[in-house]
């Protein structure tokens, strides 16, 4: 079917069964690979990007259901001249290692934010279910904390 | 120093241990086992350089705006090679970080690792091959640009790149442009310690920019023109084998390219990755079920006494006498579940072969791909790009041997990768172990006897960067073993014997190979020794330490990390601490857990780590690499089991198969470097080792249970009833 949706402010349209999960859709027919498999299953958040703003698990998220939507990615976080205050945070904290997680933890973090402005350790722990196996959480949570406040400050 | 002109590291590997070897013939005699038993007390003098034999300007470009690019043989899967590599370059260069760029080498005109990226032996391993390929460079530089500028060698200086001499200055780039011969220095000297600008310092990654932007710089980001995705059906339980598949209702459905059947799999190739997984559902695969396994039979397997025994460790007498301390410990089978998924892309161009994989091991792809195809291994260029983790799982590629077959099949670029269905029940899984302990404590309060039995799966034989005669040599498997000898040497009578077996699927190096496992059992034990000697179990370990060598770099590093976790001081209500260490890869660690327990489940909040690593390179690549291992350790200590079920290899999802997330790990890691060298040793595996035992133990002062097996949550459950 024909779906057509912003991505990261652009107009796309593609034509793929409806059922294609938006992840591969987004990597493998646009060609953006920011956004990463890790599972498959919504278990790992590797895949995470924001449909009309809410953090959503791209590879368990039907390509139909972006039809009329805005969608945005890794690609789209930051406003093209600077970066996002969580992209900032994170290059404070120097928190990736390998860097495979990383995007999916930055737009879950992105999007947290945007309704917890500054969240507590417990909100922090709630919303951010993501797995990171290099165990980059130390630094993470320190970034998280960091972005909110570059995020107030900035606005 | 040394010629770089050396052998190729495989002979200089086999030229080492042929020394063993002769020895070894002519101590038969007396056993063979005092022999290995003595090139294991030897272990870390073997631990040795990078054996370059690759010529100088295969590692180096210099770009015409003076920035160098390092082609490196070790690939980046996170631990920072990159960054600390880039720093022994500037360093000897004298060039500034941010003129270094470093990048994968590829496995045609560039150095080619002999071995693997793993074994924290990548900085170590570079000191002084890679800071003197640099300075060699640096020489060549110098002697273009003396004739370059009329000027005599000793005249020049060097700073950021640029040689000067008399008020004239060339940049490196300018001089690359106009020399037109290099002659490689015999010898240089190399910069002393007390001269190091950037070696030493807290540098960013040099990789961080794009993997904050999220640049597609995996293995699994790879796209080619022409590009289609291949899957290949994995058995669905161990000790099974492909025999046929009925492919007749697949290779009609929408997308499918082909649905290639090869005498040993099945594979479907689609247009895209979807469409291969619905294909691939419509195959019906004969498989060969050797036999179904159970869980009960595997543990069977494991236990002391089952395998074959070789005594790896031996001082004074036998445990004897009543009043033992006897226990039994065990630790679960475990995954490496790195989040990038094993896999590659191939792409076959006429007679040359294009590999791009997240490999740890480029030099053994490129040779097991080339033999695949029946190619000279010119023909096949690997070109490795970041790894989305490693751990080990990636020190053995057969996923890129089935794509170069399925490419070849196919005729176009073919993209394979795993399900993490796949990754998880095809995948080689750090061994389950089992344990058995005594120990006697003397007259004067300390530790008269002790007697280790770790009983464990192969984890580095089997693997294709050991040379089979290796087994032969060493007998035990010294990746299953790995932390399993008693590093408190005042303890005069030391038994420890290593059982070595194998089970009906794979089990491989794991992140320090043995070292968790091992790590965390015998520190529990000097923990139950320690109270059954009434002593605090800092002190009790202190008073077994000499005051030389390595163990005075473990007694330094438990006392920092004492001093600086407060032990002794007073806590919060209901919170205890809890210590262990470990001796490894040059580095000694002592760590210590904060631990609580709150509604009936383990909390750890702190963890206060205490590191000797010899000489610091990067010392925020330092603090990352020891906060992720104690994360990674936390998880597989507290949560992780992998088993069997009908065969089946469970479970087979994040989740079920539960991995730490923000929730669980310490909100609280700090960091405590100690340098008593004058080179590094390897930091990236060895904090890894404490930090069950340090958890254990703090469980065991807050509440007097005693945890003895991995996974910890599910045996503090069992002992809550």
């Amino acid at each position: 079917m024909r779906i057509n949706f912003i991505l990261n402010g652009q107009t796309q349209s593609v034509d793929v069964d409806g059922a294609t999960p938006l992840l591969w859709v987004i990597r493998d027919v646009l060609d953006q690979k920011g956004t990463k498999f890790g599972c498959g299953k919504a278990a790992c958040g590797a895949c995470t990007i924001h449909v009309d703003g809410n953090a959503v698990r791209s590879c368990s998220f039907a390509a139909k259901y972006a039809q009329g939507k805005t969608v945005k990615t890794i690609e789209g976080l930051s406003d093209g001249e600077n970066l996002h205050p969580v992209q900032q945070a994170w290059k404070e904290e120097i928190v990736p290692q390998c860097g495979y997680c990383q995007p999916g933890f930055m737009m879950a973090t992105a999007a947290m934010l945007e309704k917890i402005p500054n969240p507590t350790d417990e909100d922090i722990d709630n919303n951010i279910s993501n797995i990171c196996r290099c165990g980059t959480y130390y630094r993470m949570r320190k970034a998280i904390h960091r972005a909110a406040e570059i995020k107030q400050t900035n606005s | 120093m040394n010629d770089t002109k050396q052998p190729n590291s495989r002979r200089r590997f086999l030229v080492r241990f042929t020394v063993g070897t002769g020895v070894l013939v002519g101590a038969l005699a007396g056993g063979i086992n005092p022999m290995r038993r003595a090139l294991f007390d030897n272990m870390e003098a073997l631990i040795g350089d990078y054996a370059n034999e690759d010529s100088i300007l295969t590692w180096f470009e210099v770009t015409a705006d003076n920035r160098i690019i390092l082609h490196s043989p070790k690939v980046e899967m996170g631990q920072g090679a990159f960054t600390g590599l880039g720093q022994l370059v500037a360093e000897e260069l004298e060039v500034e970080m941010d003129q270094i760029e470093v990048v994968h080498a590829v496995t045609l005109g560039r150095p080619i690792d002999p071995r693997s990226t793993g074994g924290s032996d990548t900085i170590s391993g570079m000191w002084l091959t890679l800071r003197e390929l640099a300075a060699k460079l640096r020489e060549m530089m110098k002697a273009n640009a003396a004739t370059i500028l009329g000027a005599p060698v000793a005249s020049l200086s060097v700073k950021n790149g640029i040689i000067s001499a008399n008020g004239k200055s060339l940049t490196y780039g300018e001089i690359v442009q106009q020399a037109t011969s290099w002659t490689e220095p015999e010898e240089v000297k190399l910069k002393e310690k007390k001269d190091f600008k950037v070696i030493g310092k807290a540098v960013p990654r040099i990789d961080l920019m794009p993997k904050i932007l999220g640049d597609p710089i995996f293995g699994i980001d790879v796209s080619l023109p022409d590009m289609v995705y291949g899957l290949v059906l994995r058995p669905p339980t161990v000790d099974t084998v492909y025999v046929s598949s009925d492919i007749s209702k697949a290779k009609s459905m929408p997308g499918v390219v082909k649905v290639v059947q090869e005498p040993d799999f099945v594979a479907v190739v689609a247009k895209s990755r979807p469409e291969a997984q619905m294909a691939a559902r419509a195959i019906k695969v004969n498989w060969k079920v050797n036999k179904v396994w159970e869980q009960d039979e595997i543990l069977a397997m494991t236990k002391v006494g089952a395998g074959k025994e070789y005594l790896i460790q031996k001082e004074g007498k036998a445990v004897e006498g009543e009043d033992l301390v006897e226990a039994e410990y065990s630790t679960a089978a475990g995954a490496h579940a790195q989040m990038e998924p094993n896999g590659s892309v191939v792409h076959i161009d006429g007679d040359q072969v294009i590999v791009y994989i997240s490999t740890q091991v480029p030099g053994v792809t490129q040779k097991e791909v080339a033999e695949t195809l029946g190619l000279e291994i010119e023909q096949v260029e690997v070109r490795p790009t970041y790894l989305g983790g490693g751990f080990g799982r990636r020190l053995h590629t057969p996923n890129a041997m089935q794509a170069a077959r399925i490419a070849k099949a196919v005729g176009k670029p073919v993209h394979v990768y795993y399900s993490r269905q796949d990754e998880f029940q095809s995948a080689e899984f750090r061994p389950p172990t089992h344990h058995t302990l005594k120990g006697k404590i003397g007259a004067d309060g300390l530790i008269e006897s002790i007697e280790h039995n770790t009983s464990s799966a192969d984890a580095a034989f089997g693997s294709p960067i050991l040379p089979k005669i290796m087994e032969t040599i060493l007998g035990s498997d010294l990746g299953a073993w790995g932390g399993g000898r008693i590093n408190y040497m005042k303890i005069p009578n030391i038994r420890v014997s290593a059982w070595r077996l194998q089970l009906p699927f794979s089990t491989t190096m794991w992140r320090a190979p043995g070292l968790m496992a091992n790590t965390f059992v015998l520190e529990s034990f000097m923990d139950e020794l320690a109270h059954k000697a009434g002593k605090d179990p800092v002190e009790f370990r202190l008073a077994h330490l000499h005051d030389e060598g390595k163990e005075l770099r473990l007694k330094n590093v438990i006392k920092a990390a004492a001093e600086k976790a407060g032990w002794g001081k007073s806590l919060p209500k209901g919170h205890a601490l809890g210590l262990a260490t470990c001796a490894e890869i040059g580095a000694t660690i002592a760590e210590i857990a904060e631990v609580s327990i709150e509604n009936g489940e383990i909390k750890v909040y702190k963890v206060t780590c205490a590191l000797d690593v010899g000489l610091a390179i990067n010392p925020d690549g330092i603090r990352a690499q020891v906060e992720g291992a104690i994360i990674q350790g936390f998880s597989a200590c507290m949560y992780e089991r992998m088993e069997l079920e009908g065969g089946k290899i469970v479970p087979t999802i994040f989740g079920p198969y539960k991995i730490a997330t923000l929730k669980e790990a310490p909100r609280e890691i700090e960091v405590v470097i100690l340098e008593s060298g004058d080179r590094p040793a390897g930091v990236g595996e060895p904090p890894v080792g404490p930090i069950g035992a340090a958890i254990g133990n703090a469980v065991f002062a807050a509440t007097g249970i005693r945890l003895r097996n991995l996974p910890l949550s599910d045996d503090f459950a069992a002992n809550q009833g």
